[in-house]
This record gives C-alpha cells, structure tokens and sequence, in this order.
C-alpha cells in the first residue's frame, strides 16, 4: 500500500488543539460539562441552605418527591433525601478519587522499577501482580474487606488494591519500551542516577499512560466503592455514602422505590461522565487511535465519479482485454487529499503481459488494485475514469457482479504471502474455497482439483501441504500457494503486485519463471506491478513507467529498455544492477517525489530532472504518442520516432 | 496439542500454589487473635485455647500452611462455627447455584456482546455503530445493584411477570421451567457490564482484522462479503477476544456477589457477604478459594479454546 504510507503532517499534540479534540468529540465534551457541574454541586454542597442529611424527623418519614422543603423526599427515618444525596456524592467521590490516587501511584511505581528493572526484580514484581489478577476483581476487594473489617477507609484500600495491577501492566509496558531508547540508554551513560533517570527521564513519557489508566479506572472505582457500600462493607452508619443509601433504599424497594431510585440515577451519572470523558482523553492520548487508524474498508472501493471519463479513442485492432482510461484514485484523510493515482490510461490485450514499473508511492499497486475496487474504503475513493474489462465498466458493477469478476476472471497475487494467506485456516482450505466460490464443485471433486493445482505450482507432497497452516510453510511455498489460487479459476487477467519483493532472491526467479509459464499455459494475461526493470525485463511484452500517480512512459518492454524516452525511465533502468558488473555504479535517483497531496503544476518530476527548464513546471503535460506503439508524458523526450 | 495442554496444564500448579499460600495468609494478616476472630469476642478462653490447638495456631507459619494444605487436600476446608457444619459442604452447595447463574450471564454476555461488536463494527459510522457504542457505555457505567433493583420493581412489582427473589418458588417449583423464571432477571442483570466490555473489544477487534491483508485477499477471491466477515473476519477476531472472555468470568463471578444479594440468590457471593459481615472467618476462606480456582480454571478453558482456533499458538 504504498500511498497509504506517505508521510502526512499530524496535528502536533498540544493544550489548544487537545481541547479543540475534546470539543469536536461531542460525547467527550458532554461527559466533561456533566462531570464539571457535578463536581461543582458536590464542592458547593456545605454552602448550599440544604437541612442536615443526618436530622432525622419521625413524623417527615418517606415523603414522595416534590414535596415543598424536600424536593427528593425523605427516607424511612425522615431525613432530607436531597441533602443526603449531596453529601453522599461527595463522600463518594472523595473515596473513589483517592482511592484511583492511591492505586495510580503504587501501580505506576511497581510499574517503573518493573519495566526499567527489568530482570529479576521485573519477574518477581510482575508475578505477584499475576497472582494478585488470579483473584476474580470484586472478590478481592471482599476479601481485603473481610480481612481488615468494613468500613468505608478500608473498603477505599480494598478498591485501589484490586486496581494497582492495572497500573502496574500499563505502566511497565510503557516503561520497557522507553528504557531500551537511546537518550535513556546516553542518561545512564553520563552517569546519572537510577532515581533521577526513572523520574527525571522516563516518567513525563510514561504519564499519558498513567491518565489514561487514570480516566479509564475511576468510574469502575466510584461504581466499586459503591458496591461494596451496597453490600454493608463500605460506609457505615451514619456515614452514608451512595452505596449505602442504595443499600438501605433496598429494603424499602416495594413501599417508597424513590429512596433507593435515586442514588442509583446519582452513581449513574457520575460514572457515565468519568466514562465518557475518559474515552476522549483515551482517544486523545493513545496515538494509534488518534491517527485514525482504527477504520476497517468496507467490501468495495467507493466510487464519485464527478468528473466523466475522457475516453481515450482510436485504439487500434481488436477489443483490448483492460482499458484504464482516466483513471484517478485519492485517499481522503481528514482535511488532506491524497491523489494517489491522478489519470492513468492502460491497455492490456488478451494473453499480454505488461509491467508497470515506478518507485514505492508512485500509485502502481492502487492502480492495480482499483481495478477490482480493493482500494481500502475508508480512505480511498475512486473519483474518476473509466475501467473496461471485456467490455464492461468494472466501476459501474453491482456488488454481485464484481464479486464474480474477483477471482473468477481476474486475480491477484500479493506482495507477502504470510500476511496475505489467512492464518487460521489450512492452505487447502483456502484454495478450496477460492474453487468453490467460482464453480460448482463436490467437496471431494474440489479437494482434488486443489491437490493437482498445488502440484502444478511444483509444492511437493500436495497431499500432505493441504492440511499444512501458511506459517507452517516457507516464504516461496506460501507464494506458490498464492499462486495456485490465483490460476485456480483460470483467470483472463492476473495481477501481480511484487509478487516476488518479500522473497529471498534464490526464490524470486523460480517464482517469477512459474508464474510466466502457467499465466502462458492458461493464456492468461499478466498485468505485473514492480519497482524492478530487470523483472520486467525477463517477463514483460510491454512497460509502462508510473510516476507520482500518472504513467510517464509506455512502449514494448525491448525498446522502452534499449532507449528510454522519459529521463525518469532511463534514470530507473540504471538502478538495476547487472549480473558480473559489479563494479558499475548503481545510482540511486537524487531526490524524492512529490508528496501526493501537493502536487506541483507541469511534469512532476521536473525537479528531480536534470534536464529540466522552465517551461517543464507549466501547465498540464499529455501523454504524447512519440513512435508507433510508444508514448511519453515529457517535453523534451530523450528518444523519438520523428 | 497435547505438548501445549500438558504445558498449559503444568503453567497453573505455581499459580494454585501461590493462590493457596494467599488466601491462607489472609488468616494469618488478620489483626489479633485468629481463633478469637473465628469464635467471635464472646468465646471462652478454654474453647479459644481448642480451637488454636485444632488449628496449629500455637505453631509457625509455615508449618500451619502445611497442616492446612494437607487438610484442604483431603477436602477439609475447617468448620464453620456460625453455620455449625462443614465449610466444605456449605462452599459447593452455594458455588453450585452461582456457577448456574454466573454460567448463563457468560453465554448471554458472549452472545450479545460479541454479536453488538460485530455488527458494530461492520457498520461502523453509521447510525448502528453509533447506538450500539452508546448502548455499550451506557451498560457499563451502570451500577448492576442498582439495574437489578429497577429491573425487579419493573417485572417483578409493575408487570408480575417474573418472581423477585430467589432460585426456587417455596411451594410447587423445582423443575427447570421454575428455575429458569428465576434465573431471567439475575442472570441478564449480571450480564450486562461483560456484555458491554466483550462488545467494545470485539468491535475494536474486528476493525483491526478487516483492515489485514488476509481479507483483501478474501474479497479478491470473490468470498462473498457475509462469508468474509463471518468466517474470515470473525475467526481472526475470536482469537483476541478468547482471552477476554476469560477475564470477564471473573467479573461476572465476582459481580454475582451483588446480584446474588439484590435477588436473594442462594449462592456463594451472598454467602461471602453474610460470612464477612458476621466474621465467619474460615466460611470466607473457603468461599474465597473456591471461586478463584474456579476463576483459574476458566481462564485455562480460555486458553485452550483459544490454541484450538489458532494453531500458531499451539
């Protein structure tokens, strides 16, 4: 996925634009006001003209709510419901303040001496907190209870105990990490002190760490705290935190639900307001979340054509097996546009075999895979061309039809065959369903015809390799098993997209020599994405050269090889070593290019282009015919017909 | 298989150990007099002085834990002095009734929870992806107490439907039909946090596999997209969310302690609570022990459940 992996500028972590975050997270920004107001109610509790919550008034019991003087009612003993309630959240959230307090700071530490220990010291450390884990969470809590008696201090001990293995496993993760970095590893040198170092150098890294654990366990706590309440654990009488209002409401459960009612809606919205603003912190702080990462594609590439294909006409002979006309391919992330592919023409006939050729980012492999519509949808859209295969715009197709297509009549062959196969199932299984998905085919008859596909591809011991897991295999025999599925339906086309880069070199030419021979036998077209010209060279009939989303050249592999057009195609066939030459220069192409999202006007590769001038940089540049069968998108051609 | 189960198998006696060593110096921690805080402060010092004898409380620590492994291993969990029967017989009789309610809270939770993450995930952006994040959040930010006591004034007060309390009608039940009544209320309320914890995680963790490369290559193949996400996507996911699954047995055994004591369910978390609140020290040991072997014994399932589906693991 090479435009995937163009860099992009991230919004740099910081107070504004974290708080902008914050809001722009609706849900975040209501946890955040709920919690503010609530938290202001429980500060301002002793200055509000409320009645004792202890007072108790016999002739006063169990007052509805709405009741003028109580607005929540009273209890079973007459006390102000409203007032309780108020002193009750503040009991309760002082208790699951401090208690997330308490575990926070011995977790993080078990977790820094652990993670920066290392060794023995991290072992020992680490299995006791395993062991601590054993213990089913709230049982734990009651055991410590039953150890230290109940009581509201002890149920707050209990529930940061329970809570220190949490911290503790984050923070050591963290800690591990950053202990192996190199300024860590340059502050040890200089000499400073263990202490120093842990508190001075690693801990500013490791306190985002240390918040989220923080915003993500103090609902659990408040809800715990409360818990053990409920149960007659925590606060005794008549100490009344939420809990135990909750829990002496119970008893009224039939005759006044109000008592036990409200507390519950109180713990309620305390919770859901850690919670929520937990997850925007979370979502915040946690890097990989933030960049989006998080969006699965959906089955088929989105396609906004807004723009009509521009047909390219007057292609000669009989009806190409592919045309790509106008193809343009972006990923839209955020605010930024990324024009991986930006108007590609290709043709390819039947039993063809074409090499598309660019460096890593030049919009090969999303071409290839637009073909089908495999571009990951989000964030990849399909904004305009046309693509006709046999005849058919493959971008206008049902979902039905183009699953029929996918596999049926054109395949593909990735680039690394570990990450490609699933790991879960037997490579039988996979070949057997890539039959099955296609025709219609007995188990039995299936399970044949994918033995003898897999002795085509030359696996020994086919019958045996059915049953064999891709991890169990060899990188080559995964690639061959690929391979197998993708003649396994006698396709008109295959795509290959470097197929052999994840290889060892030894493998890569039996490879590339399997392919060529079975896509020859089936007469199937090859349509074979690389950054390597010798490949093309061994395999190709024609070449075309991709650069910064668009094809710069074109023309029969011989002659594209023996003169290049573009100073881009020439600058790439210098890469390529030659066997027994070893003492020829191999150039690297000074420069980089473009970054897709900010294309430069006129030929993108002017500045890397060392014939160059400055009328190169104006204007839109066409793909020009310069010879019969070649064309160049170049002002100044290195090589044409006239 | 079999290396990785004698292995998995072998990996749990250390932790047993240490487990036994705990909750047996839990005992040991509590301030002042063991056998006093086990008769309670109204014993005479002739039946304390038995007690420590019985114990081999007068001895060191560590030949009390042998004394007290030896006899656990015999199936003695010690006596408990407020029920005046065996710890042993009085643990099993209750774990039995929270396994009933703990295990269907599991297969609910299982069930909806990973049903919610897939559908979540799948459609995710949209309107279903949004309703069930906030459905998730909202569940889990409830106290489950407190669901209980809403769920029993509302179907056991309000609509009659189903009885409020307890696992067997006193007069005429006992059969399955009977005990399922019972069971509907207590085991949904204590599904519903797990449910959302398996939701949330399997959501996030079919996001994850639908991005790999594995599924490109199944939809390249043509597998229609049902099958991609049911057998392709799902499988990938299972695996991560095994061990959760795991993890979430402990919840629900623990959390069964309110449930079991909003509902009056006969089982071994309500016996804790009242074996804590009435200092029936060895009644909590044995209680203790039980459920977090058990607890022990779920998360070994997890794993090798979770071995079967991935044979790299095995």
């Amino acid at each position: 996925m090479d435009a995937v992996s163009t860099p992009t500028v991230r919004p740099k972590p910081g107070g504004r634009s974290g708080l902008r975050l914050l809001v722009r997270n609706r849900l975040a920004a209501f946890g955040l006001v709920l919690l503010a107001v609530l938290l202001l109610v429980a500060l301002l509790t002793p200055l509000l003209p409320l009645p004792d919550p202890d007072a108790t008034a016999p002739a006063d019991r169990l007052l509805p709510p709405g009741t003028p003087g109580h607005w929540l009612g009273t209890d079973h003993l007459g006390r102000d419901l409203l007032s309780r309630l108020l002193w009750g959240s503040r009991v309760s959230i002082a208790v699951g303040v401090s208690a997330t307090l308490v575990a926070a700071f011995f977790g993080s530490l078990i977790g820094l001496v652990a993670g920066y220990a290392g060794g023995r010291v991290d072992n020992l450390l680490m299995r006791s907190i395993d062991l601590v884990m054993a213990f089913p969470y709230i049982l734990l809590a009651l055991t410590i209870v039953a150890v230290l008696g109940p009581g509201l201090l002890n149920a707050l001990y209990a529930i940061a105990v329970v809570n220190i293995p949490f911290f503790a496993r984050n923070i050591r993760g963290v800690t591990l990490g950053l202990a192996r970095r190199e300024f860590v590893a340059a502050a040890r040198l200089s000499g400073a002190r263990p202490a120093t170092l842990l508190f001075g150098e690693i801990l500013p890294s490791v306190w985002p760490t240390i918040v989220v654990t923080m915003s993500t366990t103090l609902g659990w706590m408040i809800l715990e705290t409360a818990g053990l309440s409920f149960l007659g654990l925590g606060a005794q009488p008549p100490q009344a935190d939420l809990g135990s209002m909750l829990g002496e409401g119970r008893k009224l459960l039939f005759t006044a639900p109000h008592v036990s009612i409200i507390p519950g809606v109180m713990i309620f919205l305390l919770v859901i307001s850690v919670n929520l603003l937990g997850d925007g912190v979370r979502d915040y702080l946690d890097p990989r979340l933030k960049a989006g990462a998080l969006t699965a594609p959906v089955a088929a590439t989105a396609v906004q054509r807004d723009r009509p294909a521009d047909r390219a006409d007057g292609s000669e002979g009989p009806d190409p097996l592919l045309s790509v006309a106008g193809l343009q391919t972006e990923f839209h992330q955020g605010d930024r546009i990324h024009r991986a592919v930006g108007g590609v023409d290709l043709v390819l006939h039947p039993g063809e075999r074409l090499g598309l050729v660019g460096e890593s980012g030049s919009g090969k492999s999303v071409t290839a895979l637009s073909l089908l519509r495999l571009v990951p949808t989000p964030p990849g859209i399909i904004v305009g061309g046309e693509i006709r295969f046999a005849g058919r715009d493959t971008l206008g197709l049902s979902a039905r039809e183009l699953r029929q297509l996918r596999g049926g009549r054109v395949s593909y062959i990735f680039q690394d065959p570990l990450s490609t196969l699933h790991p879960l199932f037997p490579v039988g299984d996979q070949l057997v369903e890539a039959l099955h998905t296609h025709q219609d085919l007995s188990s039995g008859k299936a399970r044949q015809r994918a033995v003898e596909l897999l002795e085509k591809v030359q696996i020994p011991g086919a019958q045996q390799r059915m049953r064999a897991y891709p991890h169990e295999l060899s990188g080559g025999m995964r690639q061959r098993v690929c391979i197998a599925m993708a003649l396994a339906n006698r396709p008109d086309l295959v795509v290959a997209d470097e197929p052999t880069t994840a290889l060892d070199v030894t493998v890569q030419a039996q490879i590339l020599e399997l392919l060529r021979s079975l896509a020859a036998e089936q007469n199937s077209a090859v349509l074979f994405i690389t950054h390597d010209f010798g490949v093309v060279s061994e395999l190709c009939d024609r070449v075309a050269v991709m650069y910064a989303g668009r094809i710069v050249e074109q023309g029969p592999t011989e002659e594209v090889l023996s003169a290049p057009a573009h100073p881009y195609t020439a600058k790439l066939i210098e890469c390529v070593p030659v066997l027994g030459e070893s003492d020829r220069k191999v150039e690297a192409i000074p420069g980089l290019p473009p970054a897709v999202d900010e294309l430069p006007a006129g030929c993108h590769f002017a500045d890397r282009c060392p014939f160059a001038e400055d009328q190169c940089r104006r204007g839109e540049l066409a793909l020009e015919n310069i010879g019969r069968d070649r064309a160049a998108r170049c002002r100044k051609p290195l090589w044409s017909e006239a | 298989m079999w290396l990785f189960l004698g292995k998995r198998l072998f990996a749990i006696v250390p932790i047993l150990l240490g487990l036994s060593i705990l909750v047996f110096a839990m005992m040991a921690l509590i301030p002042g007099d063991p056998a006093t805080a086990i008769l309670g402060s109204y014993a005479t010092p002739e039946n304390v002085a038995r007690l420590n004898e019985q114990l081999g409380l007068d001895r060191p620590l560590p030949q009390q834990y042998l004394i007290w492994a030896g006899n656990l291993l015999q199936g003695d969990l010690g006596r408990s002095y407020a029920l005046n029967r065996p710890v042993a017989h009085e643990v099993f009789e209750r774990f039995g009734a929270t396994l009933i309610l703990a295990g269907s809270a599991l297969l609910l939770c299982a069930f909806f929870g990973l049903l919610a993450g897939v559908v979540a995930a799948v459609r995710q952006f949209r309107w279903t992806d949004r309703i069930v994040t906030l459905v998730v959040l909202v569940g889990i930010s409830t106290p489950s107490f407190w669901l209980g006591l809403l769920m029993i004034m509302l179907f056991a007060v309000h609509l009659q439907w189903l009885p409020a309390s307890g696992m067997y009608a006193a007069y005429g039940g006992g059969d399955l039909p009977d005990l399922l009544r019972h069971l509907a209320m207590p085991a949904v309320t204590l599904a519903v946090v797990a449910t959302g914890v398996i939701a949330r995680l399997t959501r996030t963790a079919m996001l994850e596999v639908l991005r790999q490369d594995y599924i490109r290559t199944a939809r390249a193949k043509g597998v229609p997209e049902r099958r991609v996400i049911y057998r392709h996507a799902f499988k990938a996911a299972l695996v991560t969310v095994i061990p959760v699954l795991g993890i979430q047995a402990g919840f629900v055994i623990g959390g069964a302690v309110y449930i079991e004591t909003v509902f009056q369910w006969p089982g071994i978390g309500r016996m804790l609570v009242n074996a804590i609140s009435t200092r029936d020290l060895l009644l909590v040991q044995g209680g203790v022990l039980v459920v977090a072997v058990s607890y022990v014994l779920f998360n070994l399932a997890a794993d090798i459940l979770q071995a079967l589906l991935d044979p790299r693991l095995r």
